[in-house]
């Protein structure tokens, strides 16, 4: 079957996606789970242990608190608290940690520091796994054993208010709640009131059990302006109010019924010095979390500092401290300062039942749990528990039984402590089955690509593709059966679960004859590469290609961003290595330049032996080209003497100037956001324009870049689509006005901040009416076949929709990004590679470069932290799922689309030769499942590395989208490529 | 006549690599303190000034190009103020490529300007020596296919394979072990060591 390189490359890339996808699957693992769920979960409570004489306490504790009230402070990182910030903003909660009767700690949130990952953490004391990022957003109910769960079941009424992901996990759990949004990043202060506004209220009630409290503003001051802003001041002493405010009341309370309160003060995750979060510094992981109740002992003067404990311990210490049974998947161990006040017995009766339920968690998720060190003290500590009990309960001497109990409570913390660490270790394990077949499949489909590279890149851009034959082969029925045989074996022997196994009999089968035949295509492709490099080397006067400067810098800087993905510290600082890199192909574009057109002066004149001989070569390579067989065409030579000679004055001018305009644009993009880790606190332009102090010069700078594009783009536009994209960009203006990041002349206050939700929905309106223009007249081109004129408008008016899209998503200050993206493309289009005529693979790879700097240049990073998911929000009310995710991808990665669709439009108006789109298109099909393929072994053999789950991760994540985003572009471009040839 | 050639050409590379290494030991005689990591301000001065003495010593007694016509005094004077401001022009030009490529632009001027100075030391002196101030001589020695001499053929790979070297040596700024133009002393001694090879692949090579 012959099919064009281009719909041959897009077919791959699909297929590429399939195996991404299996080994993402597989590499995510999921999380440790006790095999009960929580509606069986019924069973009794375990006795105490008891040696010879049989104990009478075999029912659960009394709770040790009537009334519980959480506040959760979204962010609250521990120096917020207990540093200098604390000290200034908090008085009264620093009176309580240093003086009161309080216990407090560092709690070490895990990764992801986001939201949702960590409320479940702190209700379940289990660890979520990598995934629930992605679920972030849309987070359904909780099925956990949780300690919510758990009290509704005991009959506690319960009261939340605050975040909404609350109710969306707990929806039947509260009798009473009032969910705020998250959605609206730039407010932090009606978040706040609307929780505080039922605090008096409910406090003068006395009908609830279980108070949750989960204020939004101090993370979204962080994300707006960082953790050093003023704000942060106002909003710890507004915080610090409401804790006096609950604190007092709850005092009073206590007055009357003498039984203890507890009111815990803790923060989900902590904050950047950029004030982001969702990685792994150590101020994204340490949080604050303050136990303060009556119950708890202080002699005066006792000075402590806050110990570092797990973020899961706490599910377990509610539980204790209300009286029901710990969580099945808590991996947390018990507070034990919260119990100290307790009688001895009491706090081994704890102890002991925290270290049952872990050891039970230990023995279901861990096949050889009794070699392991945690499970060999806990059973110890049992026996010695247990004569303890004997000794406790026949005499009482109190001297021995003193003793005794204090040793057992101190082989019980070290039994904790052993079990929760070992079964914290246990979320890493991988699928290696899944991530097996994942890879394999986009190596086979890497290796397919690659070695029909000379041919798809020849000049009729078709290839055979052995289809049928290799299905009729004895290999393929062969390797079917093997793979059959291995799956039967594998699904049969493994222990623990495995995704692929899971998947019905069907699409495993279809999966493995997939694999098969693409092994028989690729050796049939090797064989027929082998017999065509025989015949090739029969031919000695075949000259060997040359190539020039240009390509060797492509080929390396390809190879070096490759091999570079192998050390976490470039993947971290990736974009530099991007920024490098154009840097050096703007200095080698320059060189290609000022060479031909200087050398040219010197030598025309006088027709010095030089150019003659180039003429002879240059025929050769006329020759060579005409033979079809190389790949990258020789130029240079033969270029120059076409080229450049055209250019009148000016023109000449500009073109000599054109690569340092576009060098001091990627410089001033640079200083715009600071990305990365290393010097991610730098300050830059972008951080210096969102300050409030500046709004002004953002308004200017904002309108300038609306006005700019609109000069930009409408040149090639039709008079409809102009008229739609300057209404557009003034809606952009309007949006951004009404969401308070700019101003209008006339307006001196900032009144009224609003969604922007009707500016935003005019924008859309004019964004698909542009793309409909544009479609349509793709589609007249295809049916009436008149002239290419009409395609050319129609690309460039789905190009300009996007680009009106991203100038409605971007960030505030990142609206230059766009206007120097579009600066770029003309000068580079006008300037360089038309005069310059390069080929379309060439212009293909420097697109795909640009866009990848442009990916960072708009703020992105290789971490999960600095996507943006306001876009996803832009224009719609409430969360609605497939436009919110679609939104939201589209706005990270605006860059290396806007650049791939600028191609299609460039090399569909520019280039004569028709097999132009579909070069273009297995270029880019190929330079870009080239990094994934090598990340992903990379990220199979680097899986124990101590950065996996911060660095490597999330780098992971972002190659699976890019790889689906290139699957996209590949098959608009083979779709472009299929109406061309048509007409 | 060839032999001759290629003899002086390995002394005058011997000596230029001698003179690097001079430059490390010999301040530390006369100063205190000095090291390479810490002074390297100090180094990169010191270092520059006894490249350019070298190559113009070398360059007055071995005159590979005897090819000075008129000899009068005007027209020397004239050619080395030439040679100097397409020195200084040539040190301008490589800090605003280090900017360019994202050297801060306030902070570290001095680093940076003085990464340029040496830079330029070693490419665009010897080329000065060479060629003289004549930029089409230039590039036809670093365009394909135009060297017309061994000299010309070895001053091309030496300074190719310096820009080659500071090209690489930026390669280690984002590992997180020290701080960015620190850099400035590993791009040095990345560009000489592959300095080196590159001379003796010219010597051997003829």
């Amino acid at each position: 079957m012959r099919l064009g390189s281009g719909a041959f490359a897009a077919c791959c890339v699909v297929i590429e996606v399939l195996g991404v996808a299996l080994f993402l699957r597989g590499f995510f693992p999921a999380p440790v789970r006790s095999s009960s769920r929580a509606e069986q979960r019924a069973e009794p409570a375990a006795p105490e242990p008891s040696a010879g004489a049989s104990s009478n306490w075999t029912k659960l504790p009394p709770p040790l608190f009537k009334k519980v009230v959480i506040m959760l402070i979204d962010g609250l990182r521990d120096d917020f608290v207990f540093g200098s910030k604390g000290v200034k903003f908090m008085p009264y909660t620093t009176y309580l940690v240093e003086k009161g009767a309080s216990h407090s700690f560092v709690a070490e949130a895990k990764l992801p520091t986001v939201t949702m990952p960590r409320i479940k953490a702190l209700m379940t004391g289990s660890l979520p796994g990598f995934i629930d990022v992605v679920r972030n957003l849309n987070s359904p109910e909780l099925l956990e054993d949780n300690v919510i769960t758990q009290a509704k079941a005991a009959g506690k009424r319960i009261i939340f208010y605050g975040d909404e992901t609350w109710v969306k996990l707990f929806p039947k759990h509260f009798v009473e709640y009032d969910g705020t949004t998250s959605f609206f990043v730039s407010d932090y202060t009606e978040v706040d009131d609307n929780v505080t506004r039922h605090l008096d209220k409910v406090l003068k009630r006395g009908d609830w059990d279980m108070l949750i409290l989960h204020y939004l503003g101090l993370d979204h001051i962080g994300h707006v302006s960082g953790p050093s802003s003023p704000l942060i001041g106002h909003k710890l002493r507004e915080m610090d109010s409401i804790l006096m405010k609950i604190h007092t009341s709850l005092l009073s309370e206590e007055r009357e019924t003498l039984v203890p309160n507890l009111l815990v003060l803790c923060g989900d995750h902590g904050m950047s010095e950029t004030g982001g979060h969702g990685a792994s510094s150590m101020e994204e992981l340490n949080t604050a979390l303050i136990l303060i109740s009556s119950a708890f002992e202080r002699k005066p003067g006792d000075i402590r500092r806050p110990k570092h404990v797990q973020q899961t311990d706490l599910a377990a210490t509610l539980a204790i401290g209300l009286g029901l049974p710990i969580p099945g998947n808590s991996v947390g161990s018990l507070l034990f300062p919260t119990v100290e006040g307790r009688p001895v017995r009491e706090q081994l009766r704890f102890l002991h039942l925290n270290a049952v339920q872990l050891s039970k968690l230990l023995q279901e998720n861990v096949p050889s749990y009794e070699k392991e060190p945690g499970f060999e003290q806990f059973k110890m500590s049992e026996r010695l528990h247990g004569n303890w009990i004997r000794l406790y309960l026949e005499e009482n001497n109190s001297e021995v039984l003193f003793n005794l109990g204090a040793k057992v409570r101190r082989q019980y913390l070290d039994a904790l402590r052993t079990l929760s660490l070992s079964l914290s270790r246990q979320v890493a394990q991988y699928d290696i089955y899944s991530m097996l077949v994942g890879t394999v499949v986009v190596l086979e489909v890497l290796s397919l690509l690659l070695l029909s590279i000379p041919e798809a890149l020849s000049n009729k851009a078709e290839l055979e593709v052995p289809l049928w034959s290799p299905v009729f082969s004895l290999l393929f029925y062969l390797t079917l059966l093997v793979l059959s045989a291995l799956h039967v074996i594998v699904c049969t022997s493994a222990e623990s679960s495995c995704y692929f196994c899971g998947l019905s009999w069907l699409t495993a089968g279809g999966v493995m004859v997939l694999v098969s035949a693409l092994l028989c295509a690729v050796v049939s492709a090797l064989a027929k590469t082998f017999g065509d490099g025989k015949f090739l080397s029969k031919n000695p006067a075949h000259p060997k290609p040359r190539w020039s400067e240009l390509d060797v810098l492509i080929l390396l800087g390809t190879m070096g961003h490759v091999l570079s993905l192998g050390a976490s510290s470039f993947i971290e600082e990736e974009h530099q290595t991007w920024y490098f890199l154009i840097n050096t192909l703007c200095l080698a574009l320059c060189h290609e330049i000022y060479r031909n057109c200087l050398l040219r002066d010197d030598s025309e004149p006088q027709q010095c032996p030089h150019v003659e001989e180039e003429f002879i070569r240059t025929a050769a390579a006329l020759q060579d080209r005409s033979t079809g067989c190389d790949t990258l065409e020789p130029h240079g030579v033969s270029r120059s003497l076409t080229s450049l000679d055209t250019l009148r004055g000016y023109e000449k001018w500009m073109v000599l100037a054109s690569p340092w305009v576009i060098l001091t644009c990627c410089r001033l993009l640079r200083s715009l956001n600071q990305t990365g880790v290393q010097w991610a606190h730098r300050p830059d332009l972008g951080h210096w324009l969102t300050s409030s102090d500046h709004k002004a010069e953002l308004s200017v700078l904002t309108a300038l870049s609306l006005i700019v594009i609109f000069a930009l783009v409408q040149r090639k536009c039709s008079l409809t689509s102009k008229v739609a994209l300057a209404l557009g960009l003034l809606g952009v203006y309007c949006y951004r006005a009404a969401i308070g990041n700019v101003l209008f002349p006339w307006q001196r206050d900032s009144k009224d901040i609003s969604k922007g939700v009707i500016e935003a929905r005019f924008v859309h309106v004019f964004v698909l009416g542009i793309l409909f223009t544009g479609t349509k007249d793709l589609l007249k081109s295809q049916v009436i076949a008149t002239d290419v004129t009409i395609k050319t408008v129609g690309l460039w008016e789905i190009y300009s929709g996007l680009v009106l899209l991203a100038a409605l998503l971007f960030r505030p200050h990142n609206l230059p990004v766009l206007v120097f993206s579009l600066l770029i493309q003309t000068i580079m289009t006008k300037f360089i590679w038309k005069p310059l005529r390069h080929d379309a693979a060439e212009i293909t790879i420097m697109h795909y470069w640009f866009g990848q700097a442009f990916f960072y240049f708009q703020g992105n990073s290789n971490n999960i932290a600095t996507v943006d998911i306001s876009a996803g929000f832009v224009g719609l009310d409430t969360y609605i799922e497939v436009p919110a995710v679609f939104l939201t991808a589209f706005a990270t990665f605006a860059g290396p689309v806007l650049w791939a669709s600028h191609l299609v439009s460039f090399l569909s108006s520019e280039t004569s030769s028709g097999s132009a789109l579909s070069h273009a298109c297995f270029c880019y099909a190929l330079i870009c499942s080239f990094p994934v393929s090598a990340y992903i072994i990379l990220v199979t053999s680097l899986r124990y590395h101590l950065f996996i789950w911060s660095v490597f991760s999330p780098k992971l994540l972002y190659e699976g989208m890019h790889i689906l985003i290139t699957a996209a572009i590949c098959v608009f471009f083979t779709a472009m490529d299929q109406t061309n040839t048509k007409s | 006549m060839k032999d001759t050639d290629i003899k002086r050409l390995l002394y005058t590379h011997l000596l230029c690599i001698f003179s690097i290494i001079l430059s490390i030991c010999i301040p530390s005689f006369f100063l205190e303190n000095f090291s390479i990591l810490e002074t390297h301000l100090t180094w990169l001065c010191i270092c520059s000034v006894f490249v350019t003495a070298v190559n113009l010593v070398l360059y007055l007694i071995v005159k590979p190009n005897a090819s000075s016509k008129r000899s009068s005094i005007s027209y020397k004077v004239t050619r080395f103020l030439k040679c100097c401001i397409y020195f200084l022009m040539s040190c301008f030009f490589f800090h605003v490529i280090f900017v360019l490529y994202g050297a801060p632009l306030i902070e570290l001027v001095l680093e940076t300007f003085l990464f340029a100075v040496i830079l330029s030391t070693f490419t665009t002196v010897p080329c000065l020596c060479l060629l003289g101030p004549n930029i089409k001589a230039w590039l036809r020695v670093f365009s394909r296919n135009g060297v017309t001499s061994i000299w010309e053929n070895s001053l091309q790979i030496t300074t190719i394979s310096s820009f080659i070297g500071t090209w690489l040596g930026a390669f280690p700024i984002p590992l997180d072990w020290e701080r960015p133009w620190q850099m400035a002393i590993e791009r040095k001694k990345m560009c000489r060591s592959f300095c080196v090879p590159g001379m003796v692949l010219g010597t051997v090579t003829q």
